[in-house]
Parts: structure tokens; C-alpha cells; sequence
């Protein structure tokens, strides 16, 4: 039988609804026995912002059992990138003659002195929303006069691509086109979250996309050193409710293992292809996270044979320690620490048209997924 | 942001391919999938494919939600999956 891409990948069968229904109420038999484990409401966290929007869109958070609580966690990049950060992505493209390139989720973060890249364009910046690096490096190619600039920012899914960007651009010998690498790494952050001593999260619904990349092996360590559940998962609202109750499966147990849900696009291995691209361009370094500072070996930044494509570099722009916008408590979302509604000013002073904090700003950020879906 | 989407390779120029996501279609770059091939589903993410899917694994994953989630359905010819049984 002929089939097409949607009905293998994208057919109606990912969100059936009987099929979801009797997830679902497995997960409440699972959950109960799960929370006789653990003495409290089960926390798992989905450490990616596409998964935060996958779970708001589907409306299925309301229809999880009393005692099972999904965190979004720390994967949504603009989220992560910190206040100083995003100051220095507004005064790149405060350069006289630089074209700045973009994903769209950027447009709106506002930089500590309440401007945004969109305000900035109002006022006259070159400001470009482009769909991948590639049209970026093809602006440089079509604009030998003036400097191409993109904004870097992501995890392992993104990182790999724009180093692709970055190759070919060399290969091509463009010498006006740079990028920024605000880069973080998934599981020096899941890492971080375990290492608190306030943590209480029972269980991680690893990154799909991430994986994909990477592999399983980088996250051995959340099973074998913390004992905590880890299933990779993908994004439609089945895949999503299994992987759920594959954690409460594995937390019920008290056998802590890296299953993988997604198997049809992650293998153990992930893209070594990737991998090697990643590791060309970029060193793994510190980087700086909104609201928890600056940390060792969390990111990456561009390697030496590549440095010449740094737009930090190239235009010098310095950094400095920029405070969080005053009351946002984006940053105790992305720890789990915080819900959307926990913030005073969720839903009034902060909305997706007049955001005042990131996780409102991004698509994919907490808030915004709670603004536009309920919780 | 790391949103990646599901497409099939229509045509391969050295490592630029012509991808259809359901009847649309876009230049992408294999430098990440250099394996990959006409007539493969890949993963694309930015203008890149990431990963080669595989859609027997993805029937595999339909038929195990099927066999633990719809056990109301194995009797019925009509069910939303029946079609998957051999």
C-alpha cells in the first residue's frame, strides 16, 4: 500500500482520541502508584519548549490526574538567554551598516534599557526575520558591502545547523557574515537542576529534537548518579501521554533507566554527522543563563579555527551583568520552582502583546503557553 | 525553537535537496544527513535535515499505542485501526 509522509508521520492516528483516553486513564492508575513511591504529587519536568507548547495546545494538562504535575523546564533558548545577552544582540544591531538576521522569537525580548530588536528596527535597524542561517549566509553573498550578522541562540538541535551555516559560508570565502554563539547544552542544565538541593523532580521527558542530535549516552548520568526517570519523547499527543506513562512506569519500579519513545527519529548513537559539525565550529565554554548566572562548560562558543565568524568578536561588543526585568519570575519557571500563574504578574502587566519577561516573549516560553492555552 | 518538521526527499542536487512537507516544497541542506537519499523522510529543523526518519519504525510506534491503548478497538473492523493489522 502507498502511503504518504502524512499518514505515516503526521497521520490523525498520533492524536486519537480513544487511543488517548485509554492513556489516560492508565496514567491515573500509574500515578497513584507512582505518588505511593515518591509521598507527594509526582513532578516531571518536559525540558524543551516545543514539548511546553505541544502539551498546552493539545489541552491535555487539565485532563492529567490530581497528583501528577508537569514543570516546563529550562529548553526554551530565548528563555535561557540571559538579560546580558540579550543586551549585546541589541547593541549589535546598533552598528551602523550591520543587517541583523533572526529567528522570529527574538524580535521581542526586551534588552535591560526596555528596548527590543522590533523597537529598534522602528527606529531604523536593519532587522531581518529569516527562516533558516542559510538565507542569512545568502543575504551576505547577495550584500558583499554590507555585514550579515546572525543571532545564534538555541540547544543541540540549533547549534549543529548554524555551524553548518558557518561552513558553508567559509567555503563560499564570505568574509561579511558572522554569527553569535549564546548556545546552551541540555544536560549540563539537567545537571544543574539535580544538583539543587531544593530539587523535586520525579522524572525528565528528555528533548526529542535535542536527542535526535545527541544521542542517549549524554544523559546516562540523570539515571545512574540521581536515580531519576528519563524517557525521550516526541511531540504528538500520543507520543507525549506514553512517555508520561513510561516515567511512571519506571518511578513505580524504582528502576531508573534512558528509554527512548521517539525511536523513529532518535537512535542511541544520535548524528554523528552533527556531532562532528558541532564539534568543528564550536568548544564547549561557559555560558550565561538568564537568572542563574554564568556556569562552566554549559554552552558553546565558537572554536578558535572558526573565531573569525564571531560577531562578539568582530564588533567587540563587551559584556555586562544586566538585573532580570523587576518582579518577573521567569526564572524560577525555567528552574520549576514556579508556575506561569505563580507570578504576580502574569495575565496583567504581562501578556503576550506587552511582555515584560521572556517566557511571555517566546512561543514556546511557559507563560505564553499558559496565556494563550490555559493551564 | 527546536520545532523540526517531517518532509520527504524529492530530489538531490550534491548535499541540497528538494524536500515536500505535504505539497510544499523547500530547498533544504544535507550537510547533517549526508546519508540520506531520494524518496527519504527526514526530520528538517531551520533549513537543515537533522535526522533520517524511519516509517517503520513510526508504524511500529502506531501499532504498540494500538496494541496498549486500544484494546476496545481490536474487535472492531471499523476502528480508527484497524487498517494496521496485518
Amino acid at each position: 500500500m502507498k502511503t504518504s509522509a502524512a499518514e505515516k508521520f503526521s497521520s490523525p492516528l498520533w492524536r486519537d482520541r480513544a487511543l488517548a483516553a485509554t492513556a489516560l486513564a492508565e496514567m491515573e492508575t500509574l500515578t497513584a502508584r507512582a505518588a505511593a513511591k515518591t509521598g507527594t504529587t509526582v513532578n516531571f519536568m518536559e525540558v524543551c519548549g516545543t514539548h511546553t507548547m505541544a502539551i498546552a495546545a493539545s489541552g491535555m494538562r487539565r485532563l492529567f490526574p490530581k497528583g501528577l504535575r508537569m514543570l516546563s523546564g529550562p529548553g526554551c533558548p530565548v528563555c535561557v538567554t540571559s538579560q546580558g545577552d540579550i543586551d549585546r544582540v541589541l547593541a549589535l544591531a546598533a552598528v551602523p551598516g550591520v543587517i541583523i538576521t533572526t529567528f522570529g522569537d527574538m524580535l521581542k525580548v526586551k534588552g535591560s534599557g526596555g528596548r527590543d530588536l522590533q523597537a529598534l528596527r522602528e527606529a531604523g535597524a536593519d532587522v531581518r526575520v529569516v527562516y533558516s542561517p542559510l538565507d542569512a549566509v545568502a543575504l551576505a553573498a547577495a550584500e558583499p558591502a554590507r555585514q550579515v550578522v546572525f543571532i545564534g541562540v538555541g540547544f543541540e538541535t540549533t547549534a549543529p545547523v548554524i555551524a553548518g551555516a558557518v561552513v558553508r559560508a567559509r567555503k563560499a570565502g564570505l568574509k561579511n557574515f558572522s554569527s553569535t554563539a549564546f548556545f546552551k547544552l541540555v544536560p549540563p542544565a539537567l545537571e544543574l537542576l539535580l544538583s539543587d538541593p531544593e530539587n523535586r523532580i520525579h522524572g525528565f521527558m528528555l528533548p526529542g529534537h535535542v536527542s535526535a542530535i545527541i544521542g542517549l549516552a549524554p544523559y546516562r548520568f540523570v539515571t545512574e548518579k540521581y536515580k531519576v526517570p528519563c524517557v525521550v519523547t516526541g511531540f504528538e499527543p500520543l507520543d507525549i501521554l506514553a512517555g508520561i506513562n513510561m516515567l511512571l512506569k519506571q518511578l513505580a519500579a524504582g528502576r531508573p533507566v534512558v528509554e527512548d519513545e521517539y525511536f523513529r527519529a532518535v537512535r542511541a548513537e544520535g548524528n554523528p554527522a552533527a556531532q562532528k559539525l558541532m564539534a568543528e565550529v564550536f568548544t564547549v565554554s561557559a555560558a550565561s543563563w538568564r537568572a542563574i548566572g554564568t556556569l562552566k562548560a554549559t554552552g558553546l562558543s565558537f572554536s578558535k579555527a572558526y573565531s573569525s565568524f564571531d560577531a562578539i568578536k568582530r564588533f567587540r561588543i563587551p559584556y555586562s551583568d544586566a538585573p532580570e526585568p523587576r518582579g518577573c519570575l521567569c526564572g524560577k519557571i525555567l528552574l520549576g520552582k514556579a508556575l506561569p500563574p505563580d507570578c504576580p504578574l502574569f495575565g496583567k502587566r504581562c501578556t503576550p502583546s506587552s511582555a515584560v519577561g521572556p517566557c511571555m516573549v517566546s512561543s514556546e516560553g511557559a507563560c505564553a503557553a499558559w496565556f494563550k492555552y490555559g493551564g | 525553537m527546536c520545532l523540526a518538521v517531517p518532509g520527504k526527499i524529492t530530489s538531490v542536487k550534491s548535499n541540497n535537496a528538494e524536500v515536500d512537507f505535504n505539497g510544499v516544497k523547500r530547498a533544504v541542506s544535507l550537510d547533517l544527513v549526508p546519508e540520506a537519499r531520494k524518496n527519504d523522510y527526514v526530520l528538517v529543523h531551520a533549513g537543515f535535515a537533522i535526522q533520517v526518519l524511519s516509517p517503520e519504525e513510526a508504524q511500529e510506534t502506531l501499532r504498540l499505542f494500538a496494541e496498549i491503548y486500544g484494546k476496545e478497538h481490536q474487535d472492531a473492523a471499523s476502528g480508527p485501526l484497524s487498517h494496521l493489522k496485518p
